[in-house]
């Protein structure tokens, strides 16, 4: 896989949308799309992706795209698979199409996850890529169930007696896997070889894919524009976002840090973890590098790589 | 079951209404049980698994997903159609008021239920009428032979190219959904015929000339022009409803219209009903006129779009109205009397009117209960006062703590 080549791929998601400088869904989905050269129906819940990019009368998709509502993205798009196979089955259709749904954590993590659950259960022919900037940032950086514990989000704000986020975040690639689909991964940006590839595998897979990729955001994890790469790597290399792969019920690490950086390291450029190097809340912090510790071993052993 | 030969059958009225779906033979069908329409989803799931009809059945996990499917279904270029009743109703809520505004000819049958709380199994129409402002065309049937034939008309009626809106065809929980009764159906062919081949305008699957479904439409948008082009098209379905009636009159030699008067010309009192509590009301019409009480009926078919003008000119001449109403709208009068009394404010005369609850939670509502309400209009009549315009009939004389 060349960068140059993947480059030269049609855009399907063009310029002109009106994401923020340096959010990291406009890179998610362009690295998703440079994956299939088949034609491709794309359905985002509601969220930033879809405010940004289909302003009436103006559109980003240059690929057929519906919006529907905001937990529904999975059952919208069930429908639509469910009339596309009708139609082939007719002979009204004679190409294959593939489906993909483009939704935030918001719309996955949360109020989503009925729907998601009950069409992976159901098996349609689709990949859902979650895009998780780890809170509602389209409301405003409001908590969601993927929001790392600590976080500052304006509805769990850090105040006089409560240092922002108390809770863990959700496991939702694992609660995913276990619904026994044929492929299941775990992918950031800032390595785009690894995610294309996934996108790959789940763009051929026959069933449902899902691929759950950190997606940065500029505004809600305040950090410059110009870093998102950088803080998604760090994200990796500290072992907070692992890159791994689920198929066919076989987990399999697909990049191991040579040497795996403290937490510090990705929590310190964001500002939304500012008040945890406050002297009172370190402890926060140390607890975050356990369980991420406890959670990469638990990967491990799941991988047969401890 | 019965026989697919036979032509007069004793049936259900979801029975009717699952063989009404397998001679329309949809090309997506999502669904999910739920008392009483369960019946319908369940004979489609055995027509599907017997080869009988070509449909993709998605059986999904909730109502608000059937309705999701419905919408993604409908938007990719398919004949959808689905059933549902009460709590599913209400939680696909959000998702009717998307399909009538992405303009998606969807039909699908409600069984009348109550909403919960308490919770109660049984019909009332607390469940369509808040539905009513969700842009839907709604059809109500009387009995099981209605709800079969307004299945099929609603098709058309949905998908006119006039009109593409979805249909909500009502008819009674288990009154009508479980009572057997006497169906005419069609042939398969006729139906097939009557309802053509489906031609979906900017389907989502014509990747060739991508379109975007759902776009955002906000403060510097069209919301309010999108709305308006919505209003117009229910508007124009007016027509449309009494096309396809017409059409189906010369397939079926059944007659429909957007209301049915019954003895209503000569009446000078008379009720308005909606669903199964007609067919009581007319048997007491008969029985009334026999003893010399000038009474009628109206009885209500499309609630949706809503017929003012033809209303108050059907009901004009008539001394008092008894407007009859199986849901409540708590603080406020029934919504089916607000609107016809509206509807009847600009007459120069108009009757007087009064506003009759009843058959809340499925009670029986039964010919003492029709004779009651006459009653009720026959005293407005003659003393031309309404002293207590809301009342209730059938209701136990318990004390409830309020």
């Amino acid at each position: 896989m060349k960068i140059k080549e993947l480059s030269a791929t049609k855009e399907r998601f063009t310029s002109g949308h009106r994401l923020c400088a340096g959010c990291g869904a406009g890179i998610v989905v362009r690295q998703v799309l440079m994956a299939t050269d088949k034609p491709v129906v794309v359905c985002c819940p509601t969220g930033c992706l879809e405010v940004s990019s289909t302003i009436y009368p103006s559109t980003a998709w240059d690929t057929p795209y519906i919006h529907n509502a905001f937990e529904n993205a999975a059952a919208t798009l069930s429908g639509v698979e469910s009339a596309y196979r009708f139609l082939r089955k007719k002979g009204r259709i004679d190409r294959e199409i593939r489906f993909v749904a483009f939704g935030g954590d918001g719309g996955t993590y949360d109020i989503g996850l009925q729907a998601l659950s009950g069409a992976l259960e159901r098996g349609h022919g689709m990949v859902y890529v979650c895009y998780d900037n780890g809170a509602y940032m389209n409301t405003g950086i409001q908590r969601s169930s993927a929001t790392p514990r600590g976080a500052w989000t304006t509805t769990s704000p850090v105040g006089k007696v409560i240092p922002g986020k108390t809770q863990d975040r959700k496991d939702l690639t694992a609660c995913v896997a276990a619904h026994d689909i044929p492929y299941v991964a775990q992918a950031s940006p800032s390595h785009w070889r690894d995610l294309v590839t996934k996108a790959r595998k789940a763009f051929e897979v026959d069933g449902p894919a899902f691929l759950n990729i950190l997606s940065p955001c500029p505004r809600g994890w305040r950090y410059p524009g110009s870093q998102s790469i950088a803080v998604a790597r760090l994200a990796v290399e500290t072992c907070f976002w692992p890159l791994f792969e689920v198929e066919d019920g076989r987990w399999k690490l697909n990049y191991k840090p040579k040497e795996k950086k403290p937490l510090v390291e990705w929590l310190k450029p964001q500002g939304r973890f500012k008040h945890l190097f406050a002297p009172e809340n370190e402890h926060i912090i140390e607890e975050q590098q356990a369980k991420v510790d406890k959670d990469w071993e638990r990967l491990l052993r799941l991988c047969g790589e401890a | 079951m019965a026989k697919l030969t036979e032509k007069i059958v004793a049936i259900t009225g979801n029975a009717a209404v699952a063989q009404a779906m397998r001679q329309i033979n949809p090309d997506v069908v999502a669904a999910y049980p739920i008392t009483p329409q369960t019946d319908i989803a369940e004979t489609f799931a055995e027509f599907v698994a017997d080869g009988l009809v070509d449909t993709e059945y998605v059986t999904v996990e909730s109502e608000h997903s059937a309705m999701s499917a419905c919408v993604g279904a409908s938007a990719a270029g398919a004949r959808v159609m689905t059933a549902t009743s009460s709590q599913g109703l209400a939680l696909m809520w959000e998702i009717l008021y998307i399909a009538a505004g992405m303009r998606l000819p969807i039909t699908m049958t409600n069984v009348n239920r109550c909403l919960s709380a308490p919770i109660n199994i049984h019909c009332d129409h607390s469940d369509s009428m808040g539905a009513r402002d969700s842009g839907w065309i709604q059809i109500y049937s009387e009995n099981a032979q209605e709800a079969y034939d307004n299945v099929i008309q609603a098709i058309r009626i949905a998908e006119h190219k006039s009109v593409l809106l979805p249909v909500m065809v009502n008819m009674d929980g288990f009154i009508v959904s479980h009572s057997i009764e006497r169906v005419e159906l069609l042939d398969d062919e006729v139906v097939k015929r009557f309802v053509g081949e489906y031609k979906p305008v900017y389907p989502l699957l014509d990747v060739e000339n991508p379109v975007t479904h759902g776009p955002f439409d906000g403060l510097g948008g069209f919301y309010f022009e999108h709305k308006k082009a919505q209003i117009e098209a229910i508007e124009r379905s007016r027509k449309v409803v009494l096309d396809v009636a017409d059409e189906f009159k010369r397939i079926s030699g059944r007659e429909y219209g957007c209301f049915e008067p019954y003895r209503l010309d000569d009446a000078e009192v008379a009720l308005v009903v909606l669903n199964s509590a007609a067919g009581t009301s007319k048997c007491v019409v008969d029985a009334m006129r026999e003893e010399g009480y000038p009474v009628g009926i109206l009885k209500l078919r499309v609630f949706r779009p809503f017929l003012a003008r033809e209303l108050s000119e059907a009901l004009k001449h008539l001394k008092a109205v008894a407007i009859l109403e199986r849901a409540t709208s708590p603080g406020s009068f029934g919504p089916l009397y607000a609107e016809i009394r509206s509807a009847l404010y600009d007459l120069e005369a108009r009757p007087k009117m009064v506003n009759l609850i009843y058959g809340l939670g499925g009670r029986e509502f039964r010919p003492e209960h029709a004779k009651e309400a006459f009653g009720v209009c026959l005293k407005v009549a003659q003393t031309k006062r309404v002293e207590k315009p809301l009342g209730y009939l059938g209701l136990k004389e318990v004390e409830v703590i309020s």
